[in-house]
């Protein structure tokens, strides 16, 4: 296990091919035939559509089709479907208005699709678009979640006279308030978590293809899990048959959650390159991605925490609203929920929780998951908490975290999870001594000489990852199983290809998973390539996302690998004349032990492939083996993050002094891509709390729908980060891994705004923290 | 109405007929089939369309293909050595881990040879400040800072 | 983009013939133009490109005035030592602008001529006193920006150049819009001695303008001091999802001030 290629900075396998230009991004892929589609969207944000014309955009130069949502339905495509079913306090199922591809009858957010004009070429796609006429009645509109639960809101789906897709709970309501009621303090918070927009710098795209020869389909798409969306495609929306479509979603710029999901756009494509024979590309402009992407976040909270005297936690409550947008998006109801109120316990042994989340539908883009998924959210409720606790109750605020961190484990939390291991007093310790905690009085003091302020704030965070045991997933409402696959496939000269379900956009799996492999087979990495974003190269896959590669992905490897050494132990066998329990398999050689009788891992695979000597009897030839993993529990990845701030009080920009970070990701296999993986996440926890908020108006027109005022951070708005690591492995999965991808953007903003509070000496402060908003704190303070 | 253009795109002379609304980044893709070039937004913000021109990097989705007419173009498909061997930049954003998702990075890359080759010796914030034009949703920059730095210095010494 | 004609004349006179067309637009270095028509929010039936014209550059200081050519990059002003020498300001100014790819190709008379009203080199044309030179004649720089995108320029009237008038010292200060990176407030400061004192601000209103409550009290005393305590009314400035009237008056006072001290160093 601790052979040197695990834990080894290697550079990574795909570089070379981003770096000359070589990478094929779904944009990159321009077929013999392309066509181009456009989309006409949605200028109103709530309208009845009267009706549609159709026949300037029709005789407009290289113009081959327009397609409307009556086209569709008569075609009986679908509507999308939503993967998790949440059931309401009241046993109720939630409620699942259909989302239709293209538009039927009425609009319900600016930029939904109402037609697409496919054309030669797609200037002559977006010129025809413009000529598509659609008679709208415009309908009042509501973009908040908590007015659109108001007597007399616009109602947007009739199937939800109240707006309200569910209401739902977790924990044992009258144990907490009778906990609160006895409580010697309680911190109480009322805060908006931001509504993001994820901005993966590659935009969607999507290229439909189809073959007459034999009726089937491909599409390219810029997608995080192309079998899931072949499932979600060929089963629920279209009615195809799912060993007629190839879904390869090659190079991906990006995803964070955005790129989960079946989109519409997707979907029309591959039916229009049926209709017209012929392959038809989409690619979203930024401004349509702004549009139309699932955004995430977007929460109203309330939250409380009692305590004791001594700082010990007795019950937390929570209570929030959240905003679904107008439709329900592929995994949208699982994240405030299940992703959410799960992770409350955080760090600590509060033993009494209770959270409601209501879910509202309103007259905005989809929400769905984008990086961290319902557990930056709950990270935010639980380390505000805790650190409003300490300053109210004037403890040191990593004083009052160890006072209540969780020692003993396994650990039940009352919040349905059971924590397999941790170690948290490791990583604060750790954190604070790398980020010179001691010396912050001295710093305070320099800045506060220049006339700046200065604050320090942490986030111990949590965070439940490699999603998911299936039937954990299932009884919670999943609609899915959530394993993962992979595939060994042994060439005759002992080279290897592995196939995983688990897909790469920017996550380095081709050398992460390679190092595995190569490790565990005791050949030289060079010997592996990974394989991945192709239905009709991998058996199966589950995709990526909910940090759950390594955690799943990799330890399905892990298991087709177990399977491929086992064959070649028989074969090593024979080859040996030695009885198959006599023979050890190390670094690439078998071995009948106490002697020096071997075969390498190469001459067993010529054999396999070569079988003149071989058992055919008992054994069939090649060397060729595949494994599906169900996780038996989440990892639980965890860690301390602490920030140091400087503020200019006369203009109220903030500048983020110093960051640590470090974090149990339990076995780390390549440290330079994990603390890649944490850089990036800390990134997009500091844009959410320091500079990106998507606003709309009250009629719903989106007012942050460019780079130009939805300020996704630059490099001079960030420092240099510290990060280390602690190892605590994960009990429940070979390699001891637990998942990287999310943790940054999970624990950074509690941290960012426990330090910016401290140097203003505010109770709280709403995100994201601009300088306007700072310097009005400051100016009323 | 279709015209004519004609410049030099990696040593080579190229031309193309296209209407006269092309982007040069259009041409670049669709006509050259150039694709390492890419369009991440459309308001020249995100700089993953950097390319150098004349000398300069600039942004290749905010210039019509017409007022590249006569011009001298690199892109990322013309940085590395004929043989393969990559530029001491692109090395260096291979050593420092540099990129993840790779789609913003030919436009780094671009970006940070037209800047290194005037900054021989860049401090972190002159860097950082180089990278306004570039946006990177992947890496938080840490390490496309440390490549830069590395990268500058290895095209300092290869001189 | 809609499509439009291309034309890419050889003589002044001849884009100013081509320019008086239709609703044609002209084209310097593109930087603001491109992303308008690449968003539909403009549609011009003509295109007149000037990168043809040979006439449309270079940098010259008399010692008095220092003269640039409309078409001369942002670039080229921030690396200029000429400019570095006459005008400090002007060339750190020039080096604020948009990203260092925007700057390779953005023009001093395309900025001027757009009249953004959070673009940066508004503040520099009026905080010097500079003089536009065109193909038709000259234009005071009091006199030039009418407001919102407007400019005293007539159709078919090109920018040739702009003589900035050498101050004794200045400097520019700039908040920028995190996301865009335009200025939310930018203050120019260019005291020319006896007393005579400019102070341009430009992301604050519909159009750049000058602050006289600051150039009389810097006219009094050149320091920081002078202008700390000059309250900016709200009245007027602009209110947007990025800063309210309110902050946005705040921080003229503030970017003035540092730009005082900026100027003193």
């Amino acid at each position: 296990m601790n052979a040197p290629l695990i834990g080894a900075r290697i550079p990574r396998k795909e570089d070379y091919r981003f770096l000359t230009g070589a990478g094929q991004y779904t944009d990159d892929v321009t077929l013999p035939n392309q066509t181009y589609a456009a989309f006409v969207r949605s200028p109103h944000a709530h309208a009845r559509i009267k009706g549609i014309r159709t026949d300037s955009a029709r005789r407009a130069p290289g113009v081959l089709a327009v397609y409307t949502g009556e086209d569709v339905a008569a075609a009986k495509l679908g509507t999308l479907p939503c993967g998790w079913l949440i059931t309401d306090v009241n046993g109720q199922p939630m409620k699942e208005p259909p989302y239709p591809v293209l538009a039927q009858g009425k609009v319900r957010f600016v930029g939904e699709r109402v037609a697409v004009v496919i054309a030669e070429t797609a200037a002559q796609a977006r010129d025809a678009a413009e000529l598509v006429e659609v008679d709208y009645e415009p309908l009042a509109a509501v973009t908040d979640a908590s007015k659109a639960r108001a007597p007399g809101a616009p109602v947007i789906h009739d199937i939800a006279p109240d707006n309200t897709c569910y209401v739902w709970a977790l924990g044992d309501k009258a144990a907490v308030d009778a906990a609160f009621a006895k409580a010697a303090h309680v911190t109480r918070l009322e805060f908006v978590n931001n509504r993001l927009i994820p901005n993966a710098l590659e935009p969607r795209a999507a290229n439909g293809v189809y073959s007459r020869a034999d009726d089937s389909y491909t599409l390219y798409v810029a997608n995080q899990n192309p079998h899931v969306e072949r499932l979600l495609m060929t089963a629920f929306v279209m009615g195809l048959p799912e060993h007629k479509v190839r879904v390869v979603a090659p190079d991906v710029g990006g995803g964070f959650g955005s790129k989960i999901y079946l989109y519409a756009e997707d979907v029309v494509v591959t039916w229009a390159a049926k209709q017209l024979n012929r392959p038809v590309k989409w690619t979203a402009e930024r401004s349509e991605s702004y549009l139309s992407d699932a955004h995430g976040r977007d929460h109203h909270t309330v939250a409380e925490l009692a305590l004791d005297r001594d700082g010990k936690f007795l019950a937390m409550r929570v209570k929030t609203t959240a905003n679904l947008g107008a439709y329900l998006s592929t995994f949208a109801s699982c994240i405030p929920t299940i992703l959410y109120a799960t992770l409350l316990a955080g760090q600590y042994t509060t033993p009494l929780i209770h959270c409601e989340v209501t879910a509202v539908f309103t007259n905005t883009a989809p929400v769905d998951a984008y990086r961290g998924a319902g557990r930056p959210e709950a990270t935010y409720v639980v380390e505000r908490l805790v650190e409003t606790a300490a300053r109210e109750l004037k403890m040191d605020p990593a004083e009052i975290r160890r006072r209540n961190f969780i020692t003993q484990f396994p650990y039940q939390t009352p919040v349905a999870l059971v924590y397999d291991t941790g170690n948290y007093h490791a990583t604060l310790e750790k954190a604070q001594k790398l980020a010179d905690v001691a010396g912050y009085a001295a710093r305070k003091k320099a800045s506060e000489a220049k006339g700046k302020r200065r604050g320090i704030g942490y986030a111990c965070y949590i965070e439940a990852c490699g999603i998911a045991p299936s039937a954990v997933a299932g009884s919670l409402g999943a609609r899915a199983g959530l394993f993962e696959a992979g595939e060994i496939r042994v060439h005759p000269t002992g080279t290897v290809t592995v196939f995983t379900g688990s897909h790469s956009h920017g996550q380095g799996h081709e050398t992460t998973f390679a190092q595995v492999v190569a490790d565990r087979l005791g050949i030289p990495i060079e010997n592996v390539d990974i394989v991945h974003g192709d239905t009709s190269k991998i058996l199966f896959g589950m995709g990526t996302y909910g940090s759950r590669s390594i955690a799943v992905g990799g330890t399905a490897i892990m298991k087709a690998l177990d399977k491929v050494i086992a064959k070649g132990r028989k074969i090593a066998a024979h080859l040996l004349e030695a009885s198959e329990a006599d023979i050890e398999y190390d670094r690439g050689v078998y071995q009948v032990k106490g002697t020096d009788k071997k075969k390498t891992f190469g001459e067993v695979a010529f054999a396999a492939y070569v079988p003149h000597n071989y058992p055919l009897d008992k054994l069939e030839p090649g060397l060729n083996e595949n494994a599906f993993y169900d996780p038996t529990n989440f990892t639980f990845p965890a860690g301390t993050y602490i920030c140091e701030v400087e503020v200019d009080p006369e203009t109220g920009k903030v500048t983020i002094d110093r960051w640590t970070a470090v974090d149990d990701f339990g076995k780390v296999i390549n440290p330079m891509i994990v603390e890649g993986q944490v850089h990036g996440g800390l990134a997009q926890g500091i844009g959410q709390a320091l500079t990106e908020v998507c606003r709309y108006d009250d009629n719903g027109q989106l007012l942050t729908g460019s780079f130009m005022d939805y300020c996704i951070p630059r490099a001079d708005d960030l420092p240099s980060f510290q990060v280390d690591t602690c190892e605590t492995p994960c009990t429940h999965n070979p390699l001891g891994v637990k998942g990287c991808g999310e943790a940054g953007a999970i624990g950074a903003p509690a941290a960012l705004m426990n330090a910016i509070t401290d140097a203003l000496g505010v109770k709280d402060l709403p995100m994201p923290a601009t300088p306007e908003t700072v310097w009005k704190a400051l100016r009323t303070h | 109405m279709a015209v004519r253009v004609s410049m030099k795109v990696n040593g080579k002379p190229v031309s193309g007929e296209m209407e006269e609304r092309t982007l040069l980044v259009t041409f670049i893709r669709e006509h050259l089939r150039l694709t390492g070039t890419h369009v991440g937004c459309d308001t020249a913000q995100c700089g993953a369309c950097t390319v150098i021109m004349n000398g300069r990097a600039v942004k290749s989705c905010s210039i019509l293909a017409m007022q590249a007419e006569g011009a001298d173009i690199t892109t990322i498909e013309g940085v590395a050595r004929p043989d393969g061997t990559l530029h001491p930049m692109q090395a260096a954003f291979k050593e420092h881990h540099g990129l993840q998702c790779g789609f913003c990075t030919p436009g780094m890359v671009m970006n940070a040879i037209d800047f290194a080759s005037r900054n021989p010796n860049p401090t972190e914030q002159e860097i950082r400040e180089a990278l306004e034009g570039n946006l990177c949703r992947c890496t938080g920059y840490h390490n496309i800072v440390k490549s830069i730095a590395a990268g500058a210095r290895a095209m300092a010494a290869a001189k | 983009m809609r499509a439009f004609h291309y034309h890419r004349p050889a003589s002044l006179a001849e884009a100013a013939s081509l320019a008086a067309r239709g609703e044609a637009k002209l084209l310097a270095g593109g930087q603001s133009l491109v992303q308008a028509m690449k968003l539909r929010l403009a549609s011009p039936s003509d295109v007149v490109d000037l990168g043809g014209l040979r006439d449309l550059g270079g940098i010259k200081s008399d010692g008095k005035t220092l003269t640039i050519g409309a078409m001369t990059r942002h670039a080229e002003v921030a690396d200029s030592a000429e400019v570095k020498k006459a005008i400090p300001a002007l060339a750190a100014l020039a080096g604020m602008i948009g990203d260092r790819q925007v700057r390779a190709m953005g023009t001093l008379g395309g900025s001027i001529a757009n009249n953004d009203p959070a673009a940066d080199y508004p503040a520099a044309v009026l905080g010097l006193n500079a003089v536009v030179h065109t193909n038709k004649g000259r234009h005071e720089a009091d006199k030039f920006f009418k407001g919102l995108y407007e400019t005293a320029l007539a159709p078919g009237e090109i920018i040739t150049s702009v003589a900035f008038q050498i101050p004794k010292r200045a400097a520019y200060m700039k908040f920028k819009n995190p996301a865009s990176r335009f200025a939310i407030v930018g203050v120019f400061v260019a005291d020319f001695g006896g007393g005579n004192v400019r102070v341009a601000v430009t992301g604050a209103g519909p159009c750049v303008f000058r602050q006289t409550d600051m150039e009389k009290a810097l006219a009094a005393k050149f320091e920081p001091a002078s202008v700390a305590n000059v309250k900016v009314s709200p009245a007027g400035l602009n209110s947007d999802l990025h800063a309210s009237a309110e902050y946005r008056a705040h921080l003229v006072t503030v970017m003035a001030k540092r730009a005082v001290e900026a100027a003193l160093k």
